[in-house]
């Protein structure tokens, strides 16, 4: 494959969205979705390192049964990890960097629907993430990105407020986010582009924005009740007060647990678009990829109660959010077989995008299967709050959502930038990642079956050895994540150039030049299947 | 580096552990099968259809109804298997013999209070009789705290003014590791303590030799009497105020309409709050104990009240947290 067309094609016209306007005011100010999605991509990378560091904290607090660090800066450790990796990386890193940049792209738009609040959204991320950032500057939370009650309303020394409101703040974001793409889904296809042609990260795209725009008002609501309780001693969910502890469970999780698929339902739609483009061929089972996106998003909403097996709730509610739990695991697994299906009499090459999502679909699946034992509730009763539900989410949300999140911004780095990174490096930080991955948690499934807690900073000496693998297993992948930000700055100004479609990929966002022009496409495209890989290019 | 126990070999030694081991070990085995299935499957199928193999790619599928409906309706089936499998195990959770003994157990910041129904306190230990049922009756003084014997596979969270429950069977003599499992605050991984599990006559010695003045039971009567409940709440009493003679377990007609069943949380809020669910008949006239009693003291207010009652409540595995 690689870099024909730069040979058969004339050279790309000069002005690209990256050519004009360079000031920092201009990027500040820019409507360009394809700005934005920059500003985010630095956004997120910059908190990627933060929650990276705190990791790597909780990493090196385990090595010794009796904790490196002392329990205060231990806590702190993991509740900033959490809460930075969750709301400041994790729930925008495909939508609002990818997302962004390919959604007009990918159904022919000149831009979002509404490129002002796209900026504004940016705007609120952050300033949500500077006030998490001055938490951590003035001593830190201590909480648990839980925030479970009364702890957190009535017991906590720390500052909880900056973070309450920092994550309040970047809730609007996701919802501006949210807005913005189903709107732009809906009203700015071009002709031709049908429900049923548009591409699955698309509906992906799509999918995850109902969960947001639904889903996300509810956490806003449930921290502005823990500010309340908190500042002013309103009784709501301290039973001291008059309130119900259980209360906030269910509303952090009515939240939180949707929070979940918004995290992997973009990788899931990114590795269709992938898979199908290194195998040379059609997606396999396009509408039961589409209606399992749909079901996932919808069932996602009523499975909450599975995090609360053992917190009080009702055995008979218990019952149902494990059937709930078990139907909402059978579209993840035609997607599964789906993408397997898809390498079938295909003609497969291992370009570094392409090992990113093999990758993810193996830890994905090892992910998901481990969920299901966690969703039968006499097996979560003795697994849950262990480090077996650290490696399960770990294995879905790392394994999957950043391992799919690496493997798409190596696809679309030649559109995004116009430039080719080392491949060889790729490919080694792919693989590096994969093992490293493994390395860090899969001892961790053990340490929880054997009864080791999560969020304790000190442990029984029994635990140590699986702890000393996991440790040096995080190093591993702390460098397979430092390497790609190395040789992809670096391929910035000394990468080959790219040309328009170095994959020869078939969606839209590659008929345009690398990088595109401001207005995306400078004729008007021609809708094809996203997927026809067995017709020749065009 | 020690190594103290070999790393799969957390011991069972509960009437239930074996059967949510065998659970567990058949769902490890379907999953493994699955993923290593899936796996070897990618690889054959990269291997195979690599760019420029000369493999055979004629009659490419395009559309295959039968093989996605198989793909979607197999793993449901095998899932709701599971699903009914292990809702048979949780309701055992949920199900005391009848015949269990109960001790209770206090949570705070960072420790573990326990009392024995002869009146017996311990802290981080709890010494149970081998073979017998055991039933805790749990509460916490201030945030939610979780129970947690790894070696018994059982769990629960310890909720503050409200009151969980959580039983199990000791099949194995020996220690076995307690820990906390919800997160509450500083010192949450030193919230540990161990389950010392005896012979019966052992038991019964360490009961004498702990012994303490009173009884739970007779403790709770004497709170009852000191916190001026029995002032009202006796026949004799010249103040109209409801008959608590059996209270526990009891259907009670509130002054709004509705009924309720006088468990835990009942009782509770009633002392706390009485305003909220007013006896039909009763005029509203008891002030709140809000702050006053201490969890502990709840427990034996709580023991009292229920040894007086011949009832058991009717909705006697459900956890008190929703119950109503």
């Amino acid at each position: 494959m690689s870099t024909m067309d730069t040979l058969t094609l004339p050279p790309p016209a000069v002005d690209s969205y990256l050519d004009h306007d360079n000031t920092l005011w201009a990027w500040l100010t820019t409507h360009d979705h394809k700005r934005i999605a920059i500003l985010y991509t630095i956004g997120i990378t910059f908190f990627f390192v933060l929650g990276g560091i705190a990791a790597a904290m909780i990493r090196l607090d385990l090595l010794e049964p009796s904790g490196l660090l002392d329990p205060e800066t231990y806590n702190k450790s993991f509740t900033f990890h959490g809460v930075v990796m969750v709301w400041f990386f994790l729930i925008p890193s495909i939508p609002a960097t990818l997302g962004n940049f390919l959604l007009p792209l990918m159904i022919g738009a000149r831009d979002m629907a509404f490129p002002r609040i796209n900026l504004a959204s940016w705007y609120l991320y952050m300033i949500g993430g500077l006030f998490t950032a001055a938490a951590l500057v003035w001593g830190g939370v201590d909480t648990g990105w839980t925030f479970y009650t009364p702890y957190s309303t009535m017991f906590s020394n720390t500052n909880v407020y900056l973070v309450i409101v920092g994550v309040f703040v970047t809730g609007f974001s996701t919802i501006f986010t949210g807005i913005n793409f189903l709107v732009t889904t809906h009203s700015l296809r071009t002709p031709g582009m049908t429900w049923f042609r548009l591409p699955l990260f698309v509906w992906a795209m799509y999918a995850v924005s109902l969960v947001m725009v639904l889903a996300t008002p509810v956490l806003a609501m449930t921290l502005a009740l823990i500010g309340l309780e908190r500042g002013m001693g309103v009784g709501v969910f301290d039973p001291a007060l008059g309130g119900d502890p259980l209360l906030f469970q269910h509303l952090f999780w009515f939240y939180s647990h949707p929070a979940v698929y918004i995290m992997i339902l973009p990788a899931m739609g990114l590795v269709s678009e992938v898979i199908s483009c290194f195998a040379r061929r059609r997606i396999f089972g396009y509408k039961f990829m589409t209606w399992s996106m749909l079901a996932i998003a919808v069932i996602g909403f009523m499975v909450w109660g599975h995090h609360m097996f053992v917190a009080g709730m009702s055995v008979y509610a218990g019952m149902v959010f494990s059937l709930l739990s078990f139907i909402v695991a059978v579209p993840s697994a035609i997607k599964v077989f789906n993408w397997t299906s898809t390498l079938h009499k295909g003609d497969i090459s291992f370009e570094s995008p392409m090992l990113y999502v093999l990758g993810f679909v193996g830890l994905f699946t090892m992910g998901g299967l481990t969920g299901l034992m966690l969703a039968a509730p006499a097996l979560d009763v003795p697994l849950t709050d262990t480090y077996f539900v650290i490696a399960h989410f770990h294995y879905v949300m790392v394994g999957g959502s950043v391992m799919a999140y690496m493997g798409g911004i190596h696809f679309w780095w030649p559109k995004v930038t116009g430039r080719l990174y080392p491949e060889g490096p790729a490919k080694f930080s792919a693989i590096l990642m994969f093992v490293g991955f493994n390395l860090t948690f899969f001892p961790q499934y053990i340490l929880g079956y054997d009864g080791m807690p999560r969020r304790y900073h000190s442990y029984a000496p029994q635990f140590q050895t699986l702890n000393v693998l996991s440790s040096a297993g995080a190093s591993i992948l702390a460098l397979s994540y430092l390497l790609p930000l190395l040789y992809l700055v670096w391929s910035l100004r000394y990468g080959h150039k790219a040309g328009n479609n170095p994959w020869q990929a078939r969606g839209l966002e590659w008929q345009t030049t690398s990088p595109p022009p401001e207005n995306n496409f400078r004729h008007p495209p021609v809708v094809r299947n996203a997927y026809a890989y067995d017709e020749p290019a065009p | 580096m020690r190594i103290h126990d070999p790393m799969f070999l957390l011991p069972d030694a509960s009437s239930i552990s074996p059967r949510i081991d065998l659970l567990f070990w058949t769902m490890v085995g379907m999953c493994t099968l699955v993923a290593v299935g899936v796996m070897l499957t990618m690889v054959y199928f990269c291997v195979r259809y690599r760019l420029g193999s000369h493999a055979d790619r004629s009659n490419r599928h395009k559309k295959n109804l039968t093989v996605e409906l198989s793909w979607t309706l197999i793993p449901l089936v095998i899932f709701l298997g599971m699903f009914t499998w292990s809702l048979f195990l949780f309701a055992q959770l949920h199900t005391p013999p009848a015949k269990s003994q109960t001790i209770y157990v206090v949570a705070k910041q960072w420790m573990w209070k326990i009392q024995h129904p002869g009146g017996q306190r311990e802290i981080n230990m709890l010494h149970v009789p081998l073979g017998q049922p055991i039933r805790l009756t749990m509460t916490s003084q201030d945030v939610i705290h979780s129970f947690y014997v790894p070696a018994f596979r059982v769990k629960q969270d310890v909720l503050p003014d409200r009151y969980t429950r959580l039983w199990f069977t000791p099949t194995k003599l020996g220690r076995f590791p307690l820990r906390c499992t919800e997160y509450c605050g500083l010192d949450h991984s030193k919230m540990k303590g161990y389950v010392v599990v005896m012979r019966p006559s052992d038991y019964a010695r360490w009961l004498h030799d702990h012994a303490a003045s009173d009884s739970v039971v007779s403790q709770g009567k004497a709170i009852f009497r000191q916190r001026g409940c029995s002032g009202c709440h006796s026949p004799r009493a010249s103040v109209h105020a409801p008959d608590l003679h059996g209270i526990y377990g009891r259907v009670v007609h509130l002054s709004n309409g509705k009924t309720v069943v006088a468990d835990e949380r009942y009782i509770h809020d009633s002392i706390m709050q009485p305003d909220s669910q007013v006896v039909a008949g009763y005029a509203p006239i008891m002030p709140s104990f809000k702050g006053q009693i201490p969890a502990s003291d709840m427990l034996k207010l709580m023991a009292y009240l229920k040894s007086n009652s011949t009832d058991e409540p009717p909705a006697s595995n459900t956890p008190n947290g929703e119950a109503r």
